[in-house]
């Protein structure tokens, strides 16, 4: 804590954060050790057990389990693995093409500026999330289409900023030195200008993990996400639904899961645009 | 300013053109578009004639221009499932999604705004930190789950409000609120950083040293700048909308678009996917573009240009 309150303030909102996806991190690592039970046995004489607080839960289930006895706890755990893996992956994918397009579009400029801004202008109000319905349609659900889907919305948000950076930084001494010693425009950007908007692109992506792991969650809810029976958080929710009445804790737990996850990552991405970039504030 | 209309427009053209494109691609790069637009109970003879309907020993260029065509023409294609005519089932589905859509962004609005103003004018105080800490847990929390709890709560434990279909009034509280509340909380937070922002400005600093009443820097000056980035904002807002409009109507059983998108997918209907997908996005698409319209005309500083 010491070394964090150095880089920034420090406080409980921040605090929260940072345990929540140390926590988070850690489950989604080390997942399938950690999970008491198999996340997809069925056990019919364990069906609809409550969590350990209600009357008649017992530590044996301390989350409950499911309609066919499955331990909440345990898909909850592996569950962890499969909504960061695909989050981050749209994350990265998203960050690197709206990185380099960025980088590209801001260093150029020009006519190839113009068409790289034009497709992001038309990527960010577009609800692209229909299109991964109509894949989800087309090839089945499957985790890929959410990585395609959100990441054909993120790489925008990327683009702009990064090209805008770019746009201030090239008119930069260093790099009419460089290109005077005769560096190639592709040196120039891999040593002069990726470098510099890194810090930037890292806390941008920092503030849409919430959004992305919300999006995956609705997706796999309505059954265009990842499929059954791989225990995804929203997944989770869409078969308790039914159960909501008889046993509240069924869809309850998988919601409150998301619910803490994406707030903590928000949380987080706040905290680090405040402390190192506060000019993304505009964003 | 006209030249600024001429060039929202030619975007929005773009993006619609883009739009057709992917999906008509979508169609012919998964096999055979027949077996698709067809679905499972098809004969031969419906084969033969969608072949013939649709140019398919055409090249592709061609066929995307009778594709288009026809998409312009209101012809979506039939259902593949029931035989209906898609852009039929759209029109008669499309009311129920639009009043939801409204009475939530109605709330999302209506509510967002005196928030958002209150949270920035008692910055640090009890106030702010509970409307933030709110806003913050609403965004955070997911549409589909919020909308389950409530009918818990309100239809089956408290019996007082009804828990979805399409009865009386009553019947929008529980979805409406369950979508609103996501852009409640994203209209709070816009409006009390730029409140903020703008409370912070020399124009702001100069009414007050003039003597300007406090509440009259807070509603003409401050709050009248903040409204721009609520303006841009609704463009973002409605593209997210979509996606929540069908988690919530899928949650309350509400007679719309989204509901019927769910089934399309639970039953690999494509023709409906997919004109479903053209409908929403064409209407996302238009949106926008009026936004950024109306938001030219609201800014002086692009106005004058």
């Amino acid at each position: 804590m010491k070394a964090l309150s150095r880089l920034g303030r420090v406080n409980w909102a921040s605090t929260f954060a940072i345990g929540v996806v140390v926590l988070l991190v850690s489950v989604g690592l080390f997942g399938q050790w950690i999970a008491p039970y198999d996340p997809n046995a069925a056990s019919l004489s364990a069906r609809l057990r409550p969590p350990v607080w209600a009357a008649g839960g017992s530590w044996t289930y301390p989350l409950g389990t499911d309609p066919v006895g499955r331990d909440i706890l345990s898909r909850l755990i592996v569950g962890t693995q499969i909504t960061l893996a695909v989050s981050m992956a749209a994350l990265i994918v998203g960050a690197v093409v709206g990185t380099a397009l960025g980088l590209i579009a801001g260093y150029f400029g020009g006519v190839v500026d113009k068409v790289i801004m034009r497709l992001a202008d038309v990527a960010i109000g577009f609800p692209i999330i229909l299109f991964a319905v109509l894949l989800a349609v087309v090839s089945g659900p499957r985790s890929e289409n959410i990585v395609i889907s959100v990441a054909l919305i993120l790489w925008s948000r990327f683009a702009r900023v990064v090209r805008a950076e770019v746009l201030s930084l090239r008119e930069r001494d260093y790099v009419a030195l460089a290109r005077v010693s005769g560096a190639s425009s592709g040196q120039i950007i891999r040593w002069h200008l990726l470098p510099n908007v890194l810090n930037t692109v890292v806390v941008l992506a920092s503030l849409q993990i919430g959004f992305t792991i919300l999006t995956e969650a609705s997706l796999s809810f309505l059954g265009a996400g990842i499929p059954p029976p791989a225990p995804a958080w929203g997944a989770m929710v869409a078969e308790g639904r039914n159960y909501v009445v008889q046993a509240w804790w069924v869809p309850t737990m998988p919601g409150l899961a998301i619910l803490i996850a994406v707030l903590a990552f928000n949380l987080l991405g706040d905290w680090l645009r405040d402390t190192f970039d506060p000019k993304l504030r505009q964003v | 300013m006209i030249g600024l209309i001429a060039d929202r427009l030619l975007q929005a053209a773009l993006a619609l053109l883009l739009l057709s494109m992917a999906v008509f691609l979508l169609t012919r790069a998964t096999g055979s578009p027949l077996d698709l637009l067809l679905g499972q109970n098809a004969t031969q003879e419906d084969y033969a004639r969608l072949e013939k309907e649709l140019g398919l020993d055409k090249p592709l260029a061609v066929q995307y221009g009778i594709y288009l065509v026809r998409i312009v023409q209101g012809d979506l294609g039939r259902s593949a499932r029931s035989g209906d005519s898609v852009s039929a089932l759209i029109l008669d589905r499309a009311p129920a999604s639009a009043y939801l859509a409204l009475v939530a962004t109605l709330i999302a609005f209506v509510g967002g705004v005196p928030l958002g103003v209150l949270a920035a004018v008692t910055r640090g105080r009890i106030w702010d930190t509970a409307i933030t800490a709110a806003t913050v847990v609403c965004q955070a929390a997911p549409s589909f789950w919020l909308g389950i709890l409530l009918i818990d709560l309100f239809a089956v434990r408290l019996n007082i409000l009804p828990a979805g279909e399409f009865e009386d009034w009553r019947s929008i509280v529980l979805p409406a609120l369950t979508l609103g509340l996501f852009g409640l909380g994203g209209v709070v937070r816009l409006v009390r950083t730029s409140m903020l922002e703008v409370l912070d400005s020399e124009f702001v600093k100069l009414a007050r040293a003039k003597g300007v009443a406090e509440r009259d820097v807070v509603m003409r000056h401050a709050l009248r700048n903040a409204m721009l980035s609520v303006v841009t904002y609704i463009g973002i807002y409605f593209s997210i909308l979509v996606t929540l409009n069908a988690v919530v109507e899928v949650v309350f059983n509400w007679p719309g678009i989204g509901r019927m998108m769910f089934d399309a997918i639970v039953f690999r209907d494509f023709p409906l996917a997919q004109g479903m997908v053209l409908f929403a996005a064409s209407v996302t698409i238009v949106v926008n573009l009026f936004v950024d319209i109306a938001y030219s005309f609201l800014d002086p500083r692009i106005r004058r240009q």
